[in-house]
């Protein structure tokens, strides 16, 4: 085991290996110190003002390559192709936004965790929510935007079981007159956004295999791009492409597995020496375990028009035991640029081989053309579960950099030229043995809570966490259809006390602008606006409106339930900006609420309820979505 | 193998018994005359009756207590994958077993029927996985959860185990 780590960690890793113990807590100094000056000048009150940066905003730095010229909608969850969550839109800005007011709610009758984002288009608001998957269709055009239809799907309830983290879904996206969107068991379906009717239904995976759907389905090219969820159920993860119009399947790209499976062929080029070789997806696991080794796709999808590549990530591996699956288990917990048409790779990394953490891959890729070194460089910007902030070339796969954004243990860097991650040999999580502070904790420094980029400020706006934990690893069982982890964890608060934190982040400087501190996990997505003016809720219920320069707290609304959501904003029929966010808290971080879980066990939700003992009396749950204008 | 076959066979059967066309070999069992007896053994998961309350059936586990079932039954409570939803009994996937809250009933009997019939919102149906004799060892240990309970097996030796303390980073 120990050999075979000191080989996959290359020549850097393996002389600092040999150094003294303190040579790690040495390099991480700067990194800590960085991110202490930023976040910690005063203990600033759950929601309260930001902390303003050591320097101003870095301008106009960075550009969307691909914006949603269409403000009038909000057809999938991160607005456009790029994921930027950016709209043009700036009748609310930073001087008015404190007299925005609320225009209308309605109420899901669901008592789930709602991380959706609701869908705009002719005049139309159609919200999915968490299991039992409902569509409503509500009227923009009539006073109080009431429900035009529901859409129930026909859908198997034992699939509740089979969820690891909730019954979550994360929204649905609009084309061609068609909602199209996925159920908890395994079903996609497209439904007719006019009449509700369903169009066409195609069952993707099958619960008995642990397999369950959570993720947004990205519409590109005329098919509908699907992944499973189930990497805590040693599901095999895959990404299937589906005809728009018929629902059938034009192919499916596995993540482990032979290379004519994972759709790997001549035009695979990956940037890095170790991620080339045959069929790297079956030798870089012991035996036949990459059929039972996770890499789910149940995050997000952008798209380069012009590189005609789709951009996902894939899930941790399974078990989370790490002593049980030696290798690189790819391509888990990695990243894939894929030609849409086809399904073929054209590139991949592994941000994480032999994840060690549960850090799944699968955060969102945000497309953004950045000046550096003296010339434009076409971007991805991710903020991983590692709580690192990479910077990669999108076109070849090459990072630019990989920055800490979030309190860390677990590494002290990448090694640039290998892309290997530099771990911290202490912190491996081992059966018998307790490991002690693991930070960021398993949901990572960011888990699936999407971040939103403003070309106006050239800033990355990222919710995300701020955890640690002990784990002891046990001995996995596989047995189709049940849990398949291998690991007693409990988490608790990272330095500093407080579980979230909402950080502005320049990519170029790969420095963070300013931070505020969250009492709870920041658990919603992030929404910016040229009204220079950053929207995200917290798991208390606040729905707030901070200054995207500096920080400032300059709006706030008591939402009936914690906010897991992700805000949108549109230009109405009436032609005024609404900002809109569904309130109902759940989710991994949140199901102590959603699933009335039982505090006295620190271990309950795979260690998450240790860390969120008190949210039960800081909300309780029930979806509703609030739709908020200026008077 | 045989067995395994008929079991499948009376499966089937037992989804033909609601069509007009029966199984041959089943049929005498599946087509009784209607009778006149009614159940009062069955065990109750609702606390509302119709009409004149019947006498309380409690079904004791046999091995309730025992704390050798009760260790035997932890260690199959992990076995079978039990703790990948229902942890230590605080829950996540599934419900929590260590509060008073019971959806499907807290009688060992109810326990008992719902491993091995599962229950619709997300419970896997164990029947045919799991002896008999291991079930009532998971539910005297799913017994022992209870809180105002004693709990008869003792933790395990090791010193360093994750319930210990928590690692210095908190804080």
């Amino acid at each position: 085991m120990k050999d075979a780590r000191s080989q996959r960690l290359g020549k850097s890793a393996e002389r600092r290996r040999r150094r003294p113990r303190f040579s790690a807590l040495l390099f991480l100094f700067p990194v800590t110190a960085l991110l202490a000056a930023a976040a910690c000048k005063g203990p600033a009150p759950p929601g309260g003002a930001g902390v303003p940066a050591a320097g101003p905003a870095s301008g106009s730095a960075g550009s969307i390559p691909f914006p949603e010229p269409d403000e009038s909608s909000w057809i999938r969850p991160a607005k456009d192709f790029s994921s930027s969550r950016y709209s043009t839109l700036d009748q609310i800005k930073s001087d008015n936004v404190a007299n925005l007011k609320l225009a209308f709610t309605f109420s899901t009758g669901i008592n789930k965790g709602h991380e959706a984002a609701p869908l705009v288009v002719n005049g139309t608001m159609y919200i999915v929510t968490p299991y039992p998957n409902y569509l409503y269709a509500l009227d923009l055009t009539s006073p109080g935007a009431p429900a035009k239809w529901t859409y129930k799907p026909k859908t198997i309830p034992s699939a509740q079981g089979v969820a690891c983290c909730d019954v979550v879904n994360r929204g649905a996206v609009y084309g061609k007159g068609r909602i199209y969107y996925n159920t908890l068991d395994d079903q996609t379906v497209a439904v007719d956004a006019a009449t509700g009717q369903e169009v066409w239904r195609t069952r993707v995976g099958d619960i008995n295999h642990g397999e369950s759907i959570t993720m947004a389905p990205l519409l590109v090219k005329g098919k509908v791009l699907v992944g499973n969820s189930g990497g805590e159920f040693g599901v095999r993860g895959w990404l299937t492409a589906l005809d728009e119009d018929t629902g059938k399947v034009a192919w499916r790209a596995w993540s482990t597995g032979p290379d004519k499976d994972v759709l790997i062929g001549s035009r695979f080029k990956p940037f890095y020496a170790s991620d080339r070789g045959a069929d790297l997806g079956v030798s870089s696991w012991p035996g036949d375990m990459w059929k039972i080794g996770g890499g789910t796709v149940w995050g997000w999808i952008s798209y380069d028009p012009q590189l005609n590549l789709i951009y996902y990530g894939t899930s941790n591996p399974g078990p989370w035991n790490p002593d049980q699956r030696p290798g690189d288990n790819k391509w888990t917990a990695a990243i894939f640029a894929r030609d849409p048409d086809d399904g073929q790779a054209v590139w991949a990394y592994q941000w994480s081989p032999h994840d060690l953490f549960d850090y799944d891959g699968v955060n969102e890729n945000v497309l953004v053309d950045l000046p550096i070194g003296g010339r434009t460089r076409k971007t991805l910007l991710r903020a991983d579960r590692d709580g690192f902030l990479y910077v990669l070339d999108r076109e070849t796969g090459e990072i630019i950099s990989a920055t800490p954004f979030a309190y860390t243990t677990t590494r002290t860097g990448v090694d640039l030229k290998s892309g290997r991650p530099i771990e911290v040999a202490e912190k491996t999580p081992h059966v018998g043995t307790t490991t002690r502070g693991i930070c960021p904790a398993a949901p990572g420094g960011k888990d699936w809570q999407p971040s939103a980029f403003s070309p106006r400020t050239g800033l990355l706006y990222i919710p995300h966490n701020n955890l640690c934990q002990d784990e002891e690893g046990v001995q996995a069982n596989y047995i189709e259809g049940t849990p398949y982890v291998g690991a007693n964890v409990k988490m608790y608060a990272g330095p500093g006390g407080h579980r979230g934190e909402f950080t502005a982040w320049d990519p170029i400087a790969a420095r963070p602008v300013w931070k505020i501190k969250e009492k709870f996990p920041a658990w919603s997505g992030a929404l910016a606006t040229a009204g220079d003016v950053v929207f995200y809720g917290t798991m208390e219920g606040w729905f707030q409106a901070v200054d995207a320069r500096s920080g400032k707290l300059l709006w706030r609304f008591k939402c009936g339930s914690g906010i897991i959501g992700q805000p949108i904003t549109y230009r109405g029929p009436d032609g005024k900006q609404y900002v809109a966010i569904l309130s109902g808290v759940g989710g991994w971080a949140g199901a102590i609420v959603a699933n009335n879980l039982d505090p006295r066990d620190g271990t309950a939700a795979l260690g998450f309820v240790n860390a969120m003992g008190d949210l039960p009396t800081a909300t309780t749950a029930g979806g509703m979505l609030y739709v908020f204008a200026l008077p | 193998m045989r067995s395994k076959r008929a079991g499948r066979q009376l499966l089937v059967c037992a989804a033909l018994a609601v069509l007009p066309v029966g199984c041959d070999k089943l049929s005498n069992s599946l087509h009784q005359p209607p009778s006149a007896t009614v159940r009062t053994d069955a065990i109750a998961v609702s606390a509302l009756e119709p009409g004149a309350r019947m006498p309380g059936i409690v079904h004791k586990n046999p091995l309730e207590g025992n704390p050798f079932a009760i260790s035997e039954g932890q260690r199959l409570y992990d076995w079978y994958n039990c703790s990948g939803c229902h942890f230590r009994g605080g829950g996540g996937i599934g419900p929590p077993l260590m509060d008073e809250f019971w959806i499907y009933g807290g009688n060992p009997a109810n326990i008992y029927t719902t491993i091995v019939e599962g229950r619709p919102n997300g419970m896997p149906a164990f029947r045919g996985k799991i002896p008999d004799y291991q079930l009532w060892q998971i539910v005297a240990y799913v017994q022992s959860m209870r809180a105002d309970k004693p709990i008869a097996s003792p933790p395990g030796p090791r010193e360093d185990h994750l319930q210990a303390s928590e690692g210095k980073e908190s804080r």
